[in-house]
């Protein structure tokens, strides 16, 4: 059973200021699957797109960001949705919080500065569920926050009184509240230090465990996603790169901008020279014609510049988009 | 010239910030009895480590000489900086030490095309006394960075990627031929696949331009890649400092065995030991508050004298360990004694 | 600048609407150098006549043509405007700067002039420096005393910026490109202060030329100079409402409108194309 099918999803930003018109490709032409009981990476780095598909698929694209083509479809089970075609209200009411969660690199953005953690969990909770014993939603939360890891005393704190991991973690037991069917985690642990990293994806994973549920894991960080994921995406320019299991994309990547996200990064105990790829990052706005990775690659050939490839299956659940990868192997 | 030959000798130096309100509030010591030194004809990548709160961004402002040490001394060839007071002996102290900022986005001014900057560097410094000569400054710093002036010229921030301004940010520092560059954690809002660009271009500087440059950073891999010494930040001590491959292969101190286990390798190996569970404190200021080794409370090892009383350094092999692990170790006397 | 002109014209209407007031006003202070009556004399043509061709806006009680009399009043009313919108502006900008950026002593002794200024009642000083100086008053002292009430808060809302725009890198940056604090001022902050100070101004030509009007109408201005409010002063004090003279109240209010419509849409409409955020968005940020 599919949780959600994104088939040939595009969207872009289309800004009018004082004459000047402007239109950036951010998702172009994307498909992918999301299984139950799975940690989904997707991998990619500023201005890839990632982060706008994010907003498209959980129903967060606001103007000047509009889907152009393309379906997104989730199954929970009981019922479907259409993403793209679903009334604001409903998604208020059935979908946002209860199915789908969103964690993001802020936790300030979730977490009122005025109003104690248990404050907040009541607010979030009574939209969406009028609470009516209050003596027992104290007690679910106070349960849900333990069994997390957490201690209860949190719940009495500010926001300001929390360290930057503790809050990221709080902002986790919120999104979890209702043990939806999907997380998704945009760049969680980005600006916090290495060890509260490692305890906030610990939990993440943890919950993951607990409730079989999917976790949509988005993070420029391969390191993080090689300890964390299942599976992994590559996203570049707004298109999907690669996907694979993450052995195999570790092991054995077939894209080189992969090859290069894998290889470039020194780690401890290896002192050989790492090389950074030449060029930038592609705008959006104009990007480059056929492979659009094609003016960075070290392999390219002719066929790169004018003929875009297509995403194909070459082994178990392995994808990638290259015009050196063509045939299954 | 400097005393004793050294470029940059930081003398046992303590910061204290004051929190909260006139009466009351509590005493934040940002940095705390911290000595390091930099010779003068070795360059060298000398890097700081360590997480948030450790102290290394109040350190970095303190060697620009953005704030003054509340204790000790710093000295930058052999004159203490804290005597600097006229505009043209700051002027001059610039021209020696320059920075490289974290945030490439918000190093220039959004609104300022950004080969302004480096002319205004160019003239200001007395590197050129016009803008066609300053042109021709800023093109081979440019070159040096790996840019060329025609890239750059007339371009907004926004135009460029991280990178490529970071390179720029470099470029600019170098204009003034400086003995020092400080970098405050220069790639880790830059983006991966354009990290080691800059990351090279440091050890290049050192090499060939013979620039000393202090790392201060949060990320232990590419510390390790071009650094010659680290020292490891808590809470304001420097808690090991030694060779870079010996600290981070065989790490002495229980808080940088930590740190290099936590961090998350890209391979498909090693998951065991980063996946074990560990526990995580609540609040920073608890922390510093304690009375003895700042690490207490989370070490594996800790025991009763570890909560009495700071513990001295003491040296092992080639590094120098604050922790009483090593207390059958010979204390390594004090720096500049 | 053209192209600047040129962009807001073709894409905000309220430019264009702003353009078409504000020329229609100009157009006025021109034709003041052509007028065929000297707007100091009295009873230069009929009194009391209803606006006809031959007087677009009829005539008042002191036999002045109120159309042409209106041009040197609107003409020196703005000029009153600009004036006191300039010393202004020029002292909140450098109060502003100086104790934003300096700090320490100077932005303490700075502010503590800037705070008395606030908590003075202005009406009632001007009130009563009319009345003192009811003789020797003219329109440029008004404009220097006004200028001199009207920079605090805006000087405030400076400092604010500065203080916040001093803690950005790029500041630092252009510390150790080695650049003196008045030139970082000037270069790295005033762009970000500009929107301010911008809308500031209209905000203070609107206020003064209101001002005006208020002293005038309590006759405590310099009565003899036509401006806006004194039209409004000496049609109160011939009655005019009560003889019927409908236009010598009108004409002055209609002008002030449009003058102070097109001011106001001209401010929101520039402000909103010089903020650094639409600059950014535009140049492709």
């Amino acid at each position: 059973m599919t949780l959600l099918s994104v088939q040939n999803l595009s969207a872009y930003y289309q800004t009018e200021v004082y004459g000047i018109s402007r239109t950036v490709r951010a998702v172009d032409g994307v498909s992918f699957n999301l299984f139950p009981n799975e940690i989904y990476g997707v991998a990619g780095e500023s201005s890839c797109g990632k982060t706008s598909l994010i907003k498209v698929i959980s129903g967060n694209a606001k103007a000047p960001l509009k889907p152009r083509e393309g379906s997104v479809n989730y199954n929970f089970g009981e019922y479907e949705v259409d993403m793209l075609h679903i009334s604001p209200d409903e998604l208020r009411r059935k979908v946002r919080w209860k199915e789908i969660s969103y964690v993001m690199q802020g936790s300030m953005s979730v977490l009122n500065p005025v109003r104690k953690v248990i404050e907040t969990f009541k607010d979030i909770v009574d939209t969406h569920e009028r609470i009516t014993d209050k003596n027992k939603f104290l007690e679910e939360t106070r349960t849900h926050i333990n069994r997390l890891g957490l201690p209860t005393d949190v719940l009495n704190a500010y926001p300001h009184q929390l360290s930057g991991g503790m809050r990221q973690r709080v902002a986790i037991a919120l999104a979890t509240v209702f043990q939806p069917a999907l997380i998704i985690a945009d760049e969680p642990t980005t600006a916090l230090d290495v060890v509260v990293q490692r305890g906030v994806l610990q939990m993440l994973k943890d919950i993951q465990a607990m409730s079989n549920n999917t976790v949509l894991l988005v993070t420029h960080d391969m390191a993080v996603h090689a300890n964390v994921a299942d599976r992994v995406m590559i996203m570049y320019a707004g298109r999907i790169a690669e996907e694979a299991p993450t052995e195999s994309i570790f092991s054995a990547p077939l894209h080189p901008y992969t090859q290069h996200l894998i290889r470039s990064l020194p780690t401890i105990g290896d002192r050989s020279t790492k090389v950074s790829l030449k060029g930038t990052p592609p705008n959006l706005a104009n990007p480059p014609s056929g492979c659009r990775f094609h003016p960075r690659c070290p392999y390219v050939m002719d066929v790169c510049r004018t003929e875009v490839p297509e995403l194909v299956t070459v082994k178990d659940r392995h994808r990638v988009a290259c015009h050196l990868v063509k045939e299954p192997l | 010239m400097s005393a004793n030959g050294k470029l940059l000798d930081v003398q046992h130096v303590t910061v204290e910030f004051h929190l909260g309100g006139l009466v009351g509030g509590t005493l934040l010591t940002a940095v705390n009895d911290l000595s390091f030194s930099l010779e003068n004809d070795k360059p060298e990548i000398f890097t700081l480590a360590g997480e948030s709160g450790s102290g290394k961004t109040t350190l970095s402002r303190l060697l620009l000489r953005d704030l003054v040490p509340t204790r000790g001394k710093v000295l930058f060839e052999g004159r203490d900086v804290s005597t600097i007071r006229k505009r043209s002996e700051f002027k001059e102290f610039m021209k020696k030490v320059q920075p490289v900022f974290q945030n490439p986005f918000d190093t220039f001014n959004p609104l300022r095309r950004v080969d302004a900057y480096l002319f205004d560097t160019a003239l200001n410094f007395g590197m050129a006394s016009n803008r066609h000569d300053a042109a021709q400054v800023v093109d081979e710093a440019l070159r040096n960075v790996g840019l060329a002036l025609d890239e750059v010229r007339q371009r907004y921030p926004h135009e460029l990627s991280g990178g490529q301004i970071q390179r720029v940010s470099v470029a600019r520092a170098l204009i003034s031929k400086p003995k020092l560059i400080i970098a405050d954690e220069p790639v880790s809002m830059v983006d991966a696949s354009l990290r080691m660009e800059i990351v090279n271009l440091f050890q290049k500087l050192r090499d060939e331009q013979k620039v000393s440059i202090i790392y201060i950073t949060h990320d232990l891999a590419t510390a390790y890649y071009i650094s010659d010494r680290i020292g490891i930040m808590l809470r304001g001590y420097v808690v090991e400092s030694g060779p870079v491959e010996d600290v981070l292969e065989q790490p002495a101190h229980p808080y940088t065995q930590l740190l290099k286990e936590s961090v998350p390798e890209p391979t498909a190996k090693e998951r065991e030991s980063w996946a074990k569970h560990i526990a995580l404190g609540t609040t920073e200021v608890k922390e510093y508050g304690r009375i003895g080794c700042k690490f207490a409370s989370r070490c594996p090892h800790v025991m009763d004298i570890c909560r009495q009383a700071d513990p001295p350094d003491f040296q092992v092999g080639q590094q120098t360990v604050k922790c009483y692990l090593y207390s059958g170790q010979v204390e390594k006397a004090a720096v500049g004694a | 600048m053209f192209k600047v002109i040129r962009d807001l014209l073709r894409y905000d209407a309220r430019f264009r609407i702003a353009f078409i007031f504000l020329a229609a006003v100009v157009l006025l202070i021109l034709l003041s150098t052509v007028s065929p009556y000297d707007p100091n004399k009295s009873f230069v043509v009929e009194m009391d006549t209803p606006p006809s061709l031959e007087h677009l806006f009829g005539t008042d009680s002191r036999g002045q043509d109120l159309f042409w009399w209106l041009t040197f009043a609107v003409r020196n009313s703005l000029f009153l405007g600009v004036m006191t919108a300039i010393i202004s502006r020029v002292i909140a900008v450098l109060v502003g700067l100086i104790a934003g950026y300096r700090g320490g002593w100077i932005d303490r002794v700075l502010m503590v002039i800037n705070d008395s200024f606030v908590v003075l009642p202005v009406l009632p000083i001007l009130i009563l420096l009319g009345f003192l100086l009811r003789d020797s008053m003219n329109l440029f002292l008004l404009a220097v005393i006004l200028g001199l009430f009207g920079w605090p808060f805006d000087a405030r809302l400076i400092r604010s910026q500065v203080l916040s725009l001093k803690e950005r890198s790029f500041t630092r940056t252009a510390v150790y490109s080695g650049t003196s604090g008045f030139w970082i001022s000037l270069n790295e902050h005033l762009p970000f202060v500009l929107p301010i100070v911008f809308a500031t101004t209209i905000n203070n030509i609107l206020w003064s030329i209101g001002m005006e009007v208020t002293l005038s109408i309590l006759g405590l201005s310099d009565l003899t100079t036509p401006t806006l409010g004194t039209a409004l002063y000496w049609a109160n004090q011939h009655g005019a409402l009560v003889a019927g003279n409908w236009w010598w109240i009108a004409a002055p209010s209609l002008v002030a409108i449009i003058l102070f419509l097109g001011l106001y849409l001209l401010f929101a409409s520039i402000n909103e194309y010089i903020d650094p955020r639409t600059r950014l968005r535009m140049i492709g940020g």
